[in-house]
């Protein structure tokens, strides 16, 4: 977004957003807490009054806001503090300072002495098996509280409860939405690469709490969360016929997906969560179909005779971005949702794939192979402005994060003859192509960001 | 498919048996005294006709090479009619994931194709792809590569 946008949103705005996080699945924390949200107001010192934005995006990319984290205490609190300090630090638009909690106000002289924007102050108060962490935003600038809030939620939800807060600090000093209260799935790989032991599994968006949803036993691919932070459509090779089936995130059930002679697989959500768009292999080519989720008819939509896959919606739902080699070779392609007429956007060296279009509507992120090497980058819907972020021996997969300003992907390194040397490991980059980075999410592929835990 | 399965083992015990009667140990088990693969076996087909084409980059054209190892594996399968076989399509990895497993079907339909198309009856091959999921060669040289683009042919 530019800086049109305001950020300093009021607090109860933030605490509706707040409220909206609530109960996670059974693959979530694990638990069935809520999180409860309640304003805190400032004591002797005067709110913030709702605002253009001082900060944009732009402007934190090219230096990072400076913000005073001191630690809420020790144990869970010093615990609640570091995820605090990684989410902000991480996601590179933030700079966290290291400081004592102050006893009362601020002395927002010494901060700003240090550089410091703004400040984070509470505390955690262990409530046996709940939390209630008091948190106050400050503008150092102006000395003002720009938000007060105090969190409660199980014991065990501490780290939910300290990304909801750095999703505020994002999202009061940014103005837009942040992402960390968000989850990965994705492929866990081992084994000898000839014969790759794959499983479905899922993470919190910093690498904590991971877990596999399956166990191995068959060939898995592409998992693709449903809108509602459900359900993954994913692909298996289960009884050694690669189809795509549905996990229920709530209940750890699967099911598979319509009923095709072909290989289903390449599965993504509608928007609105009705529907699956998948390929079909049929012949030698494949074609895209939509599989209603409620009477599970489907519905064919491509039929070129060649190679359409990889579809991916438009975040309104009315248009699908696919790859096909319909035209000789890989390319990305532009369709109705309803099918029909399709317009090749992609004229850059080399081969295209992995379309996937970002929830912001704005651009399309996808790999492009060329003299045997892999570029991950984005470009307009309409094929305009094309950007490549990050290249490599294979960059692969792209995921949007929630609110769309990073990518997680896979990047593999070449294999010498032996196959010593090969790894594969989850990345997060911005779009504007810095801050490239690991996730801590060990030997894995096939990224998909969650939308925004419930 | 296990029927059939069984179908193929049990013919190739009894072929077994019958060459094992010589040395009369008949009863110690076929699989000791096996000289060379057993008929009609996934041993069998490779040494016979070999059990794999190879294909050039993003491609799923039959070379000669290919279409002569074709053609050693249909006069095999008509050889042992009650064998099913299911043709594996693979790829490298220079492709994107879900490409790859469209183009590994593609290339284990070409050679599908061409078996129907020398007397083979369909309904004893299955495709499969892999994508670049199972490769051949390990590495990641043009060497590997070449081995990686493959259609391969497995007895059921």
């Amino acid at each position: 977004m530019t800086s049109s946008v305001k950020p300093l949103i009021p607090d109860d705005d933030a605490d509706r957003l707040a409220a909206a996080f609530g109960r996670r699945g059974f693959m979530g924390a694990g638990v069935a807490g809520g999180l409860m949200a309640t304003p805190l107001f400032a004591a002797g010192a005067a709110h913030a009054q709702a605002g253009d934005a001082e900060i944009t995006v732009d402007q934190a990319r090219t230096a990072p806001i400076p913000i005073v984290l001191p630690s809420l205490g020790s144990g869970v609190a010093q615990q609640i503090t570091d995820v605090i300090s990684a989410d902000l630090a991480n996601c590179g638009l933030f700079r966290p300072i290291s400081a004592s909690m102050p006893q009362g106000t601020p002395d927002f002289g010494s901060y700003k002495s240090m550089g410091a924007r703004a400040a984070m102050t509470g505390k955690v108060m262990d409530q046996g098996s709940s939390l209630r962490v008091e948190f106050r935003l400050w503008d150092v600038m102006t000395g003002k509280q720009i938000q007060g809030t105090a969190y409660t939620a199980a014991a065990q939800d501490w780290r939910r409860i300290a990304h909801v807060i750095a999703d505020v600090i994002y999202g009061r000093l940014l103005g837009e939405q942040g992402y960390f209260n968000s989850r990965i799935a994705y492929i866990a790989r081992s084994g000898p690469r000839a014969r790759q032991i794959t499983r479905l599994a899922i993470m919190d968006q910093d690498g904590a709490d991971s877990r596999y949803l399956t166990n191995g036993q068959w060939l898995t691919l592409t998992p693709r969360f449903n809108p509602a932070n459900s359900e993954l459509a994913f692909m298996s090779y289960a009884n050694y016929r690669p189809r795509v089936y549905l996990f229920n995130l709530n209940t750890g059930q699967q099911r598979l997906l319509g009923d095709f002679s072909g290989i289903s697989f390449a599965p993504r959500f509608a928007p609105d969560g009705r529907s699956v768009v998948l390929s079909v292999t049929r012949g030698g080519g494949s074609d895209i179909y939509t599989v209603d989720l409620t009477t599970m008819a489907r519905r064919q939509i491509t039929s070129s005779g060649a190679i359409d896959t990889s579809p991916s919606y438009s975040p309104d739902g009315s248009q699908i971005v696919f790859n096909s080699d319909r035209g000789g070779s890989p390319q990305l392609y532009i369709m109705s949702a309803a099918g029909g007429d399709a317009k090749r956007i992609s004229y850059g060296r080399g081969y295209y794939g992995s379309p996937v279009w970002s929830p912001r509507g704005d651009l399309i992120a996808f790999s492009r192979i060329a003299n045997g090497s892999f570029s991950l980058g984005v470009m307009a819907p309409d094929g305009t402005g094309e950007r490549i972020l990050t290249q490599g021996f294979t960059v692969e997969s792209p995921t949007f994060c929630p609110n769309g300003r990073v990518l997680a992907f896979c990047r593999q390194s070449s294999a010498g003859r032996n196959g010593a040397g090969f790894a594969t490991g989850i990345n997060t980059i911005d779009i504007t192509g810095f801050h490239e980075r690991a996730l801590p999410a060990g030997s894995a592929s096939d990224p998909t960001w969650s939308p925004l835990n419930k | 498919m296990k029927l059939k399965l069984l179908g193929a083992a049990g013919m190739a015990l009894f072929l077994a048996a019958c060459s094992d009667h010589a040395n009369k140990n008949v009863n110690t088990g076929a699989a000791t005294q096996q000289v060379g693969p057993t008929p009609g076996s996934e041993a069998d087909l490779v040494a016979t006709a070999g059990d794999r084409v190879l294909f050039a980059l993003n491609q799923n054209t039959l070379s000669s090479d290919a279409k002569a190892t074709l053609d050693k594996q249909a006069a095999w399968l008509a050889k042992y009619p009650q064998v099913h076989v299911q043709i594996a399509g693979n790829c490298d990895d220079r492709g994107t994931e879900e490409y790859n497993i469209a183009l590994g079907e593609r290339r284990a339909n070409a050679a599908h194709d061409y078996l129907v198309a020398k007397g083979v009856d369909a309904s004893r091959i299955t495709t499969i792809s892999y994508g670049k999921d199972r490769p051949t060669a390990v590495g990641d040289d043009e060497a590997s590569w070449d081995q990686n683009r493959n259609a391969i042919t497995a007895v059921q």
